[in-house]
């Protein structure tokens, strides 16, 4: 068994902020990935990171402008807490080193982003999550924090009190992928799960093969809410075949979208008269798809976004990356042609409920980063303040998680103060298809698992965890026949994209989660072909695939039970926002192998003012 | 040390000092030249090879595979296994890979993530030259498709290999911003010096560079390329002190360090992300030899 005070799951741009807090504040700390941490999805972010850094604006423009593009969903403490601290983590990440684009007079360069009131994404070239990572891997490294890469965290090690809120996390059990095998890990202060997006729950995504949710789906199976998990950001600008992302920097400097009329649409057709492409993502998301359902897309498929005008000599300082990936991946050279691009998955706005100082209902255990939902985007992200939010969030899970003081969150969490029950109908039962009871079982269910009967100690409930997963690998493995996950993996992917998207309507939603059940009953017979010990991936995605069962399931039926349309989330059925009934946050718990459904209220109370909602233009 | 700059060394630094007279963005618009040159002769092959396709009812790519797995019985001796992937048009080697994997064979072992070539997870052996699977073009390879994993480097299983030497030595040249001085708000940094260090900060560990290193391979404690141009990043950084620059000289000059490279070039023609990194690795020689002049 390992010994740490503070585990880090997890190593993007999150993970190893908090790793860095947590040491910082006295913590000895290590962290634990499936990855090593250069080849985290952080990297693979391009366009910037938002701040108010110069005279002209300030954090409180910048919190406005985010709980606008939140459709009033986001909860203003955090957003708040964002805005503020984003600044002094940028500043940081300078003093670090990052290579930031410049300005003639040295400072660091800043573009405009959709739904952005002053230009205040600070970037690198098209690369700035290249450079956030690598950065902050560095300094990781100077500092000898110790990281066991290519370990998979497949279970949290949580103690089983009836009630969530009363749960404490002791630590993580882990699977080394090189040699096969399991080991406990035993955190004396905290856990924090940093673990990205679940891109893979969709076919066309631009997140990594790697995102899967698990951070997710294992706190969710433990007992901690998921959150307005139905708020999936799909991104205007992927390329077709691949689902690669063209940044959305390409429109903050001039980038032209066209139909198959050559129309610039945006305005020609009215979708955002004022801010054109430089409307929120959503706004552009459903322009392009309206477009295409019109008739007006080419090749019935996608539309053309054009930098050409901008001239070869911006492009490459600002955009150089771009001419790369369209080249490289869809065989374009955007110097000379437009680039065809279509909306694609891209962000989770949803995920693990942590108040402010990224903690979770459960006594030490955290969340920081696209797995959390500290709720800071509402119902849409805007761009540039993905990054921000990895840093702001991580850095304040480590410093609390390793004991610091960051007073008491305004945020509740979990089922305490003020909620509601809630009900949707489901045409097929949700949750596990067989509810576990005493029993181990293979597919990774049961969250906190049997019961004690009593109370453990910490090392007794991490030994415990431990034993459950040898079990449920060593049953995997010896299973002969049976399903693959990668078939059932695909079906629920194809599923979600089809029926889950951009638009959706109540038969899809209902008909996603047909699939998503049938996929569970096949997973019930599902085997490992590989019986390897060594690097075993086989294994590794069996596993990842009950994950993103789980979340398919979330984010299916939160997007079942808003009827109404708000930021990312749009109903064939119910095409307006209300606010009389929605101004809540939709929330899953995982009760006895099947979600329960329930809302809390969002906290439009800032410092010194409440954000009264307003009809969202651009 | 320094004594043995071997002549070889002193001829490509004033061929270099001519290329680095030339603006940084004459130097990468070559670069984007070739880029289009390429492109437009992949183009042609294309339409070309569609066109053959097209009279052809075989639209299958042949790969062969190297398979070996220490634990299993029956695959620890290394051999090659064939697939045949049914093609689509834009189709990567790393598409192939995985489809050979959903498909035929789910023990098929291989490390990737991002598929967008910034990861660094996938560089693979392909053909005969260190690659990122996930961005090379099927339609770029002459058939059968050879993939092995990285030569020089510890095979783990099947196309995985060992990075930790690799990992070793990108630390071994304390790759982190180093600087004492620090103001209140942020450091300025001229245009110019960030793009002199841009092309060095776009390394993503893929390892393809020491794995075709002559030079690494015979030498375990060369620093390798990737390390170098680590290195590179941070000595050419402005923000960093003359101090810091001294330093790491110091290291650079060790035995092992930027005198082993013998400008063989392959570095710079398997790196992924385009990163000329002879130029850098022959630009700390010449800083070193200035050094090593102070005393004139």
């Amino acid at each position: 068994m390992h010994e740490h005070d503070v585990i880090v799951v997890g190593a993007g741009g999150a993970g190893l902020r908090a790793a860095i807090a947590a040491q910082e504040e006295g913590a000895d700390v290590a962290i634990v990935s499936k990855l090593h941490p250069v080849r985290s999805h952080t990297g693979a972010a391009e366009g910037g990171i938002n701040a108010a850094l110069r005279e002209g604006d300030s954090w409180e423009q910048h919190a406005y402008d985010t709980m606008k593009g939140s459709d009033y969903l986001g909860d203003a403490p955090a957003i708040e807490t964002l805005c503020q601290d984003s600044p002094e983590e940028v500043i940081q990440l300078e003093h670090w080193g990052l290579a930031f684009s410049r300005d003639e007079d040295g400072r660091m360069s800043q573009r405009p982003f959709g739904g952005m009131s002053f230009p205040r994404t600070t970037y690198a070239g098209a690369e700035t999550g290249h450079q956030l990572l690598h950065t902050m891997y560095e300094q990781l490294v100077k500092r000898g924090i110790q990281v066991y890469d290519e370990w998979y965290v497949t279970r949290l090690a949580v103690s089983d009190e009836e009630d969530p809120t009363e749960r404490d996390c002791h630590g993580v059990v882990a699977y080394d992928i090189k040699s096969g095998g399991l080991d406990a890990f035993h955190a004396r202060d905290g856990v924090i799960l940093a673990t990205g997006g679940p891109g893979q729950v969709f076919d066309h995504t631009t997140n990594a093969v790697a995102n899967t949710g698990d951070g997710p789906a294992m706190a969710y199976r433990a007992g901690v809410p998921l959150e307005d998990m139905e708020f999936i950001q799909f991104h205007p600008t992927t390329l077709p075949s691949t689902g690669v992302l063209i940044t959305e920097g390409v429109r903050g400097e001039g980038g032209i979208l066209y139909n198959k009329d050559g129309e610039r649409f945006m305005f020609e057709h009215g979708y955002a008269n004022n801010d054109g492409e430089l409307a929120s993502r959503d706004v552009v998301s459903r322009a392009e798809l309206t477009e295409v359902n019109e008739g007006r897309g080419i090749e019935d498929e996608y539309v053309h976004l054009d930098m050409r005008h901008l001239g070869e000599e911006r492009i490459i300082d600002r955009l150089e990356n771009i001419v790369h990936l369209a080249e490289d991946f869809e065989g374009v050279d955007p110097l000379e042609q437009p680039m065809p691009v279509k909306p694609g998955q891209h962000y989770a706005m949803g995920g693990i409920e942590t108040d402010e100082n990224g903690e979770t209902c459960i006594s030490g255990l955290y969340a920081a980063g696209e797995c959390a939902c500290a709720s800071v985007h509402g119902s849409n992200r805007l761009g540039g303040n993905a990054l921000p939010e990895l840093t702001v969030f991580g850095k304040r899970a480590g410093r609390h998680a390793a004991g610091g003081d960051l007073g008491t969150a305004k945020i509740e969490t979990g089922k305490r103060g003020d909620w509601e029950v809630g009900e949707v109908d489901t045409p097929v039962e949700p949750g596990d298809v067989s509810a576990p009871g005493e029993d181990v079982v293979a597919d990774g269910s049961g969250g906190t698992a049997a019961s004690s009967g009593g109370s453990l100690s910490p090392d007794e409930y991490v030994q415990r965890a431990l034993d459950v997963e040898r079990e449920r690998v060593q049953s995997l493995l010896e299973k002969e026949e049976g399903r693959q996950h990668a078939e059932i993996r695909a079906d629920v992917q194809k599923s979600m994209t089809r029926n889950v998207n951009v638009f959706r309507e109540e038969s899809g939603l209902k008909q996603a989660l047909r699939d998503i059940r049938d996929a569970r009953e096949k997973y019930e017979d599902v085997y490992v072909a590989d019986k390897s010990s060594t690097f075993n991936t086989d294994l590794i995605q069996t596993i990842e695939t009950r994950n993103v069962l789980d979340l398919a399931e979330a984010i299916t039926l939160g997007a079942l039970a808003r009827d109404e349309f708000r930021g990312a989330h749009w109903r064939r059925e119910n095409q307006e926002r209300r606010d009389e009934v929605w101004l809540k946050h939709t929330m899953l718990s995982w009760e006895d192998g099947r979600p329960d459904l329930w809302y809390r209220p969002v906290v439009l109370e800032g410092e010194n003012k409440t954000y009264e909602p307003k009809v969202r233009s651009y | 040390m320094s004594t043995q700059v071997p002549e070889q060394t002193e001829e490509e630094s004033s061929a270099d000092t001519e290329s680095q007279s030339q603006s940084q963005s004459a130097a990468q618009q070559a670069r984007m030249q070739k880029k289009r040159d390429r492109a437009a002769e992949r183009d042609r092959q294309k339409e070309a090879e569609e066109a053959e396709k097209a009279s052809s009812e075989d639209d299958t790519y042949l790969l062969k595979v190297f398979r070996y797995d220490p634990e299993v019985e029956g695959k620890q001796k290394p051999r090659f296994d064939e697939f045949h992937v049914p093609y689509h048009q834009g189709m990567t080697v790393l598409d192939a890979l995985m489809y050979a994997r959903d498909e035929y064979d789910s023990s098929l072992t291989f490390r990737h993530s991002c598929r967008q070539a910034v990861c660094g997870s996938d560089a693979l052996f392909v053909n005969g030259r260190q690659r990122l699977g996930c961005k090379t073009q099927l339609s770029d390879l002459e058939e059968p498709v050879r993939i092995e994993p990285l030569p020089h480097q510890e095979v783990v299983k099947d196309l995985v290999v060992d990075m930790e030497h690799f990992y070793d030595q990108m630390h071994a040249v304390e790759p982190y911003f180093q600087t004492n001085d620090l103001p209140e708000g942020e450091q300025l940094q001229s245009r110019e010096n960030r793009e002199k260090i841009k092309m060095s900060t776009r390394c993503i560990w893929c390892g393809a560079c020491a794995s075709s290193c002559n030079i690494a391979a015979g030498d375990n404690k060369y620093l390798g390329p990737a390390a170098i141009n680590k290195a590179y990043r941070f000595t050419m950084d402005e923000r960093e002190g003359e101090d810091m620059k001294e330093h790491r000289m110091e290291i650079l000059e060790q035995e092992h360090g930027v005198w082993r490279c013998q400008t063989q070039f392959s570095c710079t023609e398997v790196c992924p992300k385009d990163i000329p990194l002879t130029e850098h690795i022959q630009e700390l020689k010449r800083e070193a030899v200035k050094n090593n002049l102070k005393f004139w």
